[in-house]
């Protein structure tokens, strides 16, 4: 089942359209792109961030889940206290994509712990503030945590209680950092508004506020990296080797301090570009951090990820140290691809998930000879598709609006630029590109397909016509997919398998999708009477 | 006005309840044709979902009305038109059952009246049933949404019918495989039964020779429309709510007699519901079954001396925690906690009535969280916890096995499979929780003995 690609894409839009009634349709139709690539890479335009028509069945989810669990989900030490009623601390709570890792036993962790405010019907009529704040100091009685953060659901800003009040009021009241969230989950087109609330607050409560500079001489952070399936221990560990000190991780296996610390790094490495752009742009103008894009799924985009930085540092022991991890790593991945690429050699993927993901995992399967032919995000906006070259051209509505910029001056005493700008010029000059990112379209193939928020019934269609091999999504797809007997692999949790990160990490998913692929199971989809097209009541007369 | 924070609020931590909409999506989830609706936006839909697709492993479709901070302003009635037209084109249900979320019961949305006014606009089509409930998050638990959306799905669909002679089942929130065993026991007794909510095909379907909508397995609305001329109604639940019970309508605008009693996990509540159906039926219980309770007592005494005076810490919804109290009552086991996050306020009092020469020695906690289940667990020195997987964190802490039931299950494979009701489900939980026993003694035993 190695999937068919001799589509007519135009035909296939089309298909993909029909389910729909035509005001439905001519929205959707914005939103499914056919790729087409000029000499400049220049694409052609998508519409994405917009907000999906109700009735319409979306992967997406809401600003709630954006906030607290994504971006704050993976973070140990904070304590995240739901405001609201039960259902969405429940929903949220200890989900298997937040690994962590506590240097000791006696450090926090409070990720195994769901902590609600469980509003009831008297708080939506009197208001809930009150118990917000005893909620507060309980939780501070028993765990003693350095900082709380309060999220807010759907009801809170309706009902008018002021989170940020609060937290306040008790932050000065219990000594520690107290900072609230309006992530309400009406706000935003999808979990993307999300994101930006957690990291605005990020900015303004937590980033910059710690004392310690940290050792090592060439000192990044990792942004929008979340430790999927333990991620993060394989990029912290290949760092480690190469003797690049990691300050922090925003924030797959990160802590408050990491956090706080963050501005002492010399460079920002921004791995999903849709959830923390504007948080690394932030940093630069108040701190002077420049940033780089970066990749640590694939082999390849590892090895160029690691170069960039090697290349920032302008340090000759390191690049030697680099090349030498380099090469190591690549010898095993090497073999790998030796003796799984040829069973899946042209087979085809598709990949609907995320801000970056989409884009990211198809270095993976280029590297076992796997085509994407079709792809798309569930979260992200224009920049994400076309690259950043056209942010300038989108347009801001009202639901971009709604969430708050940050305005952000040089900070008077922590602001010191890491390289003049006759250094930033030299390595742009040699080739290291700061503050860009391609977007996912131009490094895709002519007539490949773009689709933004895929829906339930776009998904069904499209794996009917194309037969692909394997589909990437989440878990909302998967058992739809997998019931027409095409393998679905997670890559909002890695099926609870991972890591996928870096070196190893590729080898694992080289492995895990040739599983996958070359299952026996598939074959028993069709029973021997379905597939012989020999009738039952044959075999049964035989016997008679 | 004066905000209420009264002296014993506590936050919940680890709870031990999902949201209303939860229940009532359950419930939709298993009426033939119905496409679930969630007026609010899309996160619980969403949310939701995940969820449910986490437990079953099983696609699970719930559309909703996408809301955005203008209709949170404005109201929702513009993307309700707009959804429920979507659905419609979509799907082609047959009914759409619409629950509401915290955010749209607090903007003050009036579904009733958005569902008029369509149904108005709109006659020129035929319309699926629109089933209204209103779950509000902040009242209530998933227990509540469920047996809240049946009584919806009965009130909008039951018609004035001829009496016949079949039977209405409400079982309250089971596995799959339960719903099937149910089936096949009317189906022996040769008793038409109308059960709802059945999700057991679409909540463990099988792979698909060509795409199948999601929405098309269930109980059948002509079944559903005729509930009201059943001969009887049977609900397994002594603590749902007057206004929240589907048999309870039935009873009050049809006058169809409603059987409540307890989730058959005991042999006597299986007695009791064999004997019911059996006189309902006016057909004697089939040899199967007979033999299957015998198998079963036969089983208890073979499995008796590795059970006797243990200890367990039960928590879940209110009429599971019930059900399996009783069936541990009966096999020996103390029940030392029952805990539920449920705010029904009738657990204390169905045990007292169920199990009077018992209760002394239980614990009950009612809207309790796993904070205050696990404090209390350890100081009932207890020997097996037997709940849904969120209690795996006091398994650990206590270094005791945890049989898995009830739902959420995101641990374990197979929860679609698990059986907990009948003869057959007290014989599978009776296996289970005699082997986590014995292996017990096997693992702490030096020599590793293999006859035990």
């Amino acid at each position: 089942m190695s999937g068919n690609n001799k589509k007519d894409a135009n035909k296939v839009v089309d298909e993909l359209l029909k389910v729909y009634p035509s005001k439905v349709a001519r929205k959707r139709a914005q939103q499914i792109v056919i790729n087409q690539k000029d000499k400049e890479l220049n694409v052609p335009e998508i519409k994405a961030n917009v907000r999906t028509t109700p009735g319409i069945i979306t992967q997406r989810g809401c600003t709630y889940a954006g906030c607290k669990g994504v971006v704050l989900g993976p973070t140990r030490d904070i304590l995240n206290l739901t405001h609201g009623p039960i259902g969405c601390g429940f929903y949220s709570w200890l989900t298997r994509r937040n690994q962590t890792r506590p240097p000791t036993d006696k450090d926090d962790n409070f990720m195994t712990y769901c902590f609600s405010t469980d509003m009831q019907d008297s708080e939506i009529i009197f208001g809930g503030e009150k118990k917000l704040a005893k909620a507060i100091e309980e939780a501070y009685n028993i765990f003693k945590p350095k900082a709380i953060g309060i999220f807010a659901t759907c009801p809170v800003g309706l009902i008018g209680d002021d989170i940020h009040s609060v937290a306040k009021k008790m932050s000065d009241k219990l000594g520690i950092n107290v900072f609230g969230f309006s992530c309400e989950g009406y706000k935003g087109v999808s979990q993307s508004a999300g994101h930006h609330i957690a990291n605005n607050q990020l900015f303004k409560h937590v980033i910059g506020k710690g004392k310690e500079k940290p050792k090592g001489k060439f000192r990044i952070n990792l942004l929008g990296e979340y430790n999927i399936g333990g991620d993060a221990f394989l990029i912290e560990e290949l760092l480690e080797k190469c003797g690049i000190t990691l300050v922090s991780t925003f924030s797959g296996n990160s802590s408050y301090d990491g956090f706080a610390n963050s501005h002492n790094a010399d460079l920002n490495c921004i791995m999903c570009h849709r959830s923390i752009n504007y948080v690394a742009d932030m940093i630069e103008k108040k701190y002077g951090i420049p940033w780089i894009k970066v990749n640590f799924l694939g082999a390849d985009a590892s090895a160029k990820s690691l170069r960039k930085i090697a290349q920032y540092f302008d340090d000759n022991e390191l690049t030697e140290k680099v090349e030498k991890v380099i090469e190591e790593e690549m010898a095993k991945v090497k073999k790998a691809q030796k003796e799984i690429r040829p069973r899946n050699e042209g087979k085809l993927a598709m990949m609907f998930v995320g801000g970056s993901r989409a884009h990211h995992y198809q270095e993976l399967f280029n590297e076992i000879g796997m085509k994407t032919i079709a792809a798309g995000y569930e979260f992200a906006h224009r920049d994400d598709y076309e690259g950043r070259k056209v942010l300038p051209t989108i347009q801001i509505d009202a639901d971009s609006r709604n969430i708050e910029e940050l305005t952000v001056e040089a900070d008077p005493v922590e602001y010191q630029p890491r390289k003049t700008e006759e250094e930033i010029k030299a390595l742009e000059k040699a080739g290291l590109e700061f503050s860009g990112y391609e977007g996912m379209m131009p490094t895709m193939e002519n007539q490949t397909l773009i689709i933004d928020d895929i829906s339930q019934a776009e998904t069904e269609k499209l794996i009917d016509i194309y037969k692909p091999a394997i589909f990437c999504a989440g878990i909302k797809e998967k058992y739809t997919v997998q019931k027409s007997g095409t393998p679905m692999l997670q890559l909002h949790s890695y099926d609870y398998g991972g890591p996928f990160a870096v070196f190893d990490g590729a080898i694992n998913f080289y492995k895990t999708v040739d599983r996958m692929v070359n299952a026996r199971i598939w074959s028993f989809v069709k029973a021997p009477w379905q597939t012989t097209g020999k009738p039952v009541l044959e075999a049964e007369l035989v016997h008679n | 006005m004066e905000q209420q924070a009264s002296e014993n609020y506590r936050p919940t931590k680890n709870p031990c309840r999902l949201c209303t909409p939860f229940g009532a999506c359950v419930a939709f989830n298993g009426v033939a044709g119905c496409a679930p609706y969630i007026h609010g936006s899309q996160g619980c839909a969403t949310y939701i979902r995940r969820y449910l697709i986490g437990h079953f492993r099983e696609p699970v479709d719930i559309a909703c009305s996408s809301f955005g901070e203008s209709t949170t302003i404005f109201g929702g009635k513009e993307n309700f038109d707009t959804g429920i037209s979507n659905v419609i084109d979509g799907y082609a249900p047959k009914m759409v059952g619409i629950c509401s979320t915290c955010l749209s019961e607090t903007i003050g949305d009036d579904v009733s009246q958005f569902i008029y006014e369509y149904n108005k606009n709109n006659n020129t089509a035929p319309l699926p049933y629109l089933v209204n409930v209103s779950t509000p998050s902040y009242c209530g638990t998933h227990s509540d949404g469920f047996h809240k959306a049946n009584r919806a799905i009965v009130k909008t669909l039951a018609i004035e019918t001829m009496k016949h002679r079949g039977i209405n089942i409400f079982p309250g929130m089971l596995s799959p495989a339960d719903l099937r065993y149910l089936k096949e026991i009317m189906n022996d007794f040769c008793l038409p039964a109308m059960l709802l909510s059945d999700y057991s095909d679409s909540f463990d379907g099988q792979t698909w020779d060509k795409y199948e909508k999601n929405i098309e397995f269930g109980t059948e609305i002509k079944d559903i429309e005729k509930a009201g001329g059943a001969k009887a109604s049977i609900e397994f639940s002594t603590t749902v709510d007057d206004e929240s019970s589907a048999a309870g309508y039935l009873t009050e605008t049809f006058d169809v007699p409603a059987h409540t009693m307890p989730m058959p996990l005991s042999v006597t509540s299986t007695d009791k519901f064999f004997e019911l159906v059996s006189s309902l039926s006016e057909n004697p219980i089939p040899q199967k079954h007979l033999s299957e309770r015998g198998r079963l007592i036969d089983a208890y005494v073979d499995g008796h001396k590795y059970v006797f005076e243990k200890r367990a810490v039960i928590y879940g919804d209110e009429d599971m925690v019930i059900g399996l109290a009783c069936f541990l009552a009966e096999i020996g086991i103390i029940p030392a906690l029952c805990a539920t996050g449920g705010q029904g306020g009738k657990l204390q009092e169905s045990l007292e009535k169920l199990l009077p020469e018992m209760i002394s020695q239980i614990t009950v906690q009612e809207d309790t969280d796993f904070i205050d289940i696990n404090d209390c667990a350890r100081s009932l020195e207890p020997d097996i916890i037997i709940g849904n997987s969120n209690g795996y964190k006091l398994k650990r802490q206590l270094d005791i096995p945890l049989v898995r039931i009830g739902l959420p299950i995101h641990d374990r494979i197979g929860a679609s499979r698990i059986l907990h009701v009948g003869y057959r489900g007290a014989q599978q939980l009776y296996d289970r929780i005699v082997n986590a026993f014995i292996e017990i003694q096997q693992e702490d035993s030096p020599v590793g003995y293999t006859h035990i």
